[in-house]
């Protein structure tokens, strides 16, 4: 058999494959769905140094230095990492590169895996900086490549937006080999690399003149193509994966502008297209940005007037919205089926450390990642969650006004994970002991990134390409912040769990930090040993255990079970069960 | 013509490796694959879909209600829930294995009882049943239950098991192999005494 190029990959795997062939030599990301995969499959590749930043913004700044240090390099985030890096995103639109630089951005419409769906294709005409968009797995890889050349023809970084149904769908892709890079010489050049306002002033205008050219550029560029139909009664604009789900509705039928330089947009094309053909349709996923800049062309469009401006499209919203025809029903389908929300493993071990807070029934500020899980029932822990390191923040905030109107009923407690917590709590915690105030902070240390599938992070000791790193200690670091009560806790010992929430409640001048402490059970060798069973004699069916929410502990023919299939031994059912009817196998 | 898999279950049943194995020995066979899975929040213990769309030009990886010419269902209330999306001829392969959600234990909501599934047996008009779970457990390993509802896959769809096979020696790892092999071979034959009732999609 011949060897063949195809494959078949994801969108992301596609992008780090087209970065690779551009001869990329540097690559920064923090994780976050659907982008994570892009930063793996980075560090497959042994040509690339490839690193975890401790946050998007780092990872930015990082990879800029590594472009005026002459090198390809890249820095890939989901679309709320894009506002954690904004600082960096927005003036290096006026410094330009030396080695080409691209920055992706994953976004999430629908919001599978996110906090909110907001649409980052706005952030090129904010930055003024040129925006690709590719609509499958090949045009991720060969736009990736084309990012690069544009980078450094126009002397500007590159935004490449994807959504997850590009980043996490998998199509063929012809891979071609790499091209070597040669690094390009650094030469100090402090009024194109300081903004200071003299400089940026001068750099302004540079931006614009860039942009002129661009805007030349994009009415050439191959990739924005119009495939023209035999009718020409109906025209749509359109980009990314909705390009793909207008073709599944129209097929040839339709004339298709297929734009993939969304910024800036290419005037004379549009306009080409919108004057030949009768009827013009923009289709676009979530904000009317295409539309909105075609209709300040001038040109009467249709978009979101028939189309939502809310989750994803598929074919047949476009072709309803479009034809008016409604898609046919098969099987009818159920309306009230029980509801399956995803929910901590069993074994998890934030499962405890929660039934420990509830408790309290204090007020709980919650943070981004698995534990975030803890709102739901039957735990209930939760009282916000709003973006990466706000469960510290928001509890300080929530404290001072507490104390200052002499509420003192309700214990305030912040919740954040090793990873977010390096991400962005530090600065958080700072403020709390340089502004004094005396929340208990409670950091679920399970030794990996788990949510986004178990990246190493800065206390792990492992690095991006599974090399050894050094490990950062969080308690000496909230130590070295200020915080004189830091306890270490086991997170399966509820014991030790609720007198460390009580030492830190009852402190009343001081904060408190509580590091609980447990590998996260889908870590490979991380499993506790042994399992439990439930004595039905000593069982009172009282349904206590039932209220940890773990999916092992079921009810099958009115008694209360726990499946040996699924239980790893944590313990902590054991622990709650006040009849010690939860006795462990074997003993 | 383009055909539509969709594959529904439960996270960590391994749905994602089975539409790997899928696409890959898809692609082997000479049609443009799509596919489309979720990461993330999506996965942990919650219903969870896998769509793979395979033809010899395809667009979009998303299956839409009434589309999908085969039902892989991992879990029977996960069939339930994604049955609007089946075809009128299509084929449902079904997992006898339940997984009862939290919502059923703490929640106060209820697993659907027999009656549910009976009419489920009476709508569609296509149908294999397999308890994969224990199928996979006697092949020696009960993680490789999505390799058996992939074997009833190759045969409900026709298509070729050498290539499967091949797919399976490249992704699985050695010591999984055998018991891989082996369910994959089991599924199909399951599959196969099932014939009459499966229709071509």
């Amino acid at each position: 058999m011949p060897r063949t190029n195809k494959v078949i990959m994801t969108g992301n795997e596609g992008m780090a494959r087209g970065a690779y062939e551009s001869g990329a030599t540097f690559a920064s990301a923090y994780p976050g769905t659907p982008s994570t995969e892009i930063l793996e499959n980075l560090a497959s590749y042994d040509e690339i140094y490839a690193e975890w930043a401790p946050n998007e913004k780092v990872a930015l700044e990082s990879a800029i230095g590594a472009s005026l240090a002459g090198a390809r390099s890249i820095a890939s985030m989901k679309h709320v990492g894009v506002n954690v890096a904004l600082d960096p995103f927005m003036a290096f639109a006026y410094t330009g590169v030396n080695g080409g630089l691209v920055v992706i951005s994953a976004d999430d419409p629908g919001m599978h895996s996110s906090q909110n769906e907001q649409d980052n294709r706005n952030l090129a005409p904010f930055a003024k900086i040129p925006m690709l968009e590719p609509s499958d797995s090949q045009e991720s890889k060969i736009l990736m490549k084309k990012a690069f050349e544009i980078s450094e023809e126009f002397d500007t970084p590159v935004l490449f937006r994807v959504t997850t149904r590009i980043s996490h769908s998998r199509s063929i892709v012809e891979k071609e080999e790499r091209n070597e890079y040669k690094l390009k010489s650094y030469t100090k050049d402090p009024q194109k690399y300081c903004m200071v306002p003299a400089n940026a002033r001068r750099r302004r205008l540079i931006v614009e003149e860039n942009m002129k050219g661009l805007k030349e550029y994009t009415n050439n560029f191959k990739y924005n193509r119009i495939e023209w139909s035999k009718s020409k009664d109906i025209g749509i604009i359109t980009s990314g994966v909705s390009y793909q789900y207008v073709k599944e509705a129209f097929g040839d039928s339709v004339n298709i502008l297929k734009l993939t330089m969304t910024y800036p947009l290419p005037e004379k094309l549009i306009s080409d297209f919108c004057e030949k053909v009768e009827k013009v349709y923009v289709v676009e996923e979530l904000d009317p940005y295409l539309e909105t800049q075609i209709k300040a062309m001038g040109f009467d469009v249709t978009g979101k007037e028939i189309m939502p401006d809310i989750g994803e499209l598929t074919p047949s919203i476009i072709k309803e919205a479009i034809t008016g025809e409604t898609k046919e029903k098969a099987h009818e389908g159920y309306d009230s089926l029980p509801i399956r929300p995803p929910i901590m493993c069993a074994g998890c071990p934030h499962r405890g450390v929660y039934h420990a807070i509830t408790k309290l029934k204090g007020v709980v500020t919650g943070d981004i990642g698995c534990y975030s899980l803890g709102l739901a029932p039957p735990l209930s822990a939760l009282d916000s969650v709003v973006c990466m390191g706000a469960g510290v923040s928001m509890a300080h905030g929530f404290k001072k006004v507490y104390e200052d109107n002499d509420i003192q009923d309700k214990p305030v407690i912040g919740v954040i994970g090793d990873s977010t917590f390096l991400h962005s709590g530090v600065t958080s915690l700072m403020n709390i002991v340089y502004n004094e105030s005396n929340p208990t902070i409670v950091i679920l240390d399970n030794r990996t990134t788990a949510m986004t599938g178990h990246q190493p992070n800065f206390a792990v000791g492992k690095n991006a390409k599974g090399g050894d790193a050094p490990q950062i200690q969080i308690d000496s670091l909230c130590r070295s912040l200020g915080i004189k009560n830091v306890f270490n806790v086991d997170a399966y010992d509820l014991e030790e769990i609720e007198a460390a929430l009580k030492k830190g409640i009852d402190l009343k001048d001081e904060p408190a930090v509580i590091v609980a402490r447990r590998p996260c059970v889908l870590l490979k060798g991380q499993k506790p040993s042994g399992q439990y069973a439930i004595n039905q004699d000593k069982c009172t069916q009282c349904k206590l255990c039932l209220r940890i929410g773990c999916p092992s502990i079921q009810i099958e023919d009115d008694n209360i079970i726990i499946d040996e299939a699924s239980c790893v031994g944590c313990s902590v059912c054991s622990q709650v069960c006040n009849f010690e009817a939860i006795e462990k196998v074997g003993e | 013509m383009t055909r539509s898999i969709l594959i529904a279950g439960v996270g960590g049943q391994g749905i994602i490796l089975a539409g790997k194995v899928i696409s890959n020995a898809l692609l082997k066979s000479g049609y443009d694959v799509k596919m489309s899975e979720l990461h993330g929040m999506s996965q942990r213990g919650g219903s969870v879909t896998s769509q793979i769309r395979f033809g010899k030009k395809t667009h979009t990886p998303l299956i839409e209600k009434g589309d999908a010419d085969i039902l892989l269902a991992f879990e029977k209330l996960e069939a339930l829930r994604y049955i609007d999306y089946l075809s009128q001829d299509g084929t449902l392969i079904l997992n006898d294995f339940e997984i009862p959600p939290m919502s059923t234990i703490v929640g106060g909501q209820t697993y659907p009882g027999e009656e549910m599934f009976d009419e489920l047996n009476d709508k569609v008009e296509s149908l294999v049943v397999l308890d994969a779970a224990e199928i996979a457990k006697e092949n020696g390993n009960i993680r490789a239950q999505n390799i058996v509802l992939v074997g009833a896959l190759v045969k409900a769809l026709d298509l070729d098991k050498d290539i499967f096979e091949e797919t399976i020696r490249e992704v699985v790892p050695e010591r999984f192999l055998e018991v891989n092999l082996k369910s994959l071979n089991s599924g199909w034959s399951i599959a196969k005494a099932n014939e009459p009732k499966l229709v071509k999609a």
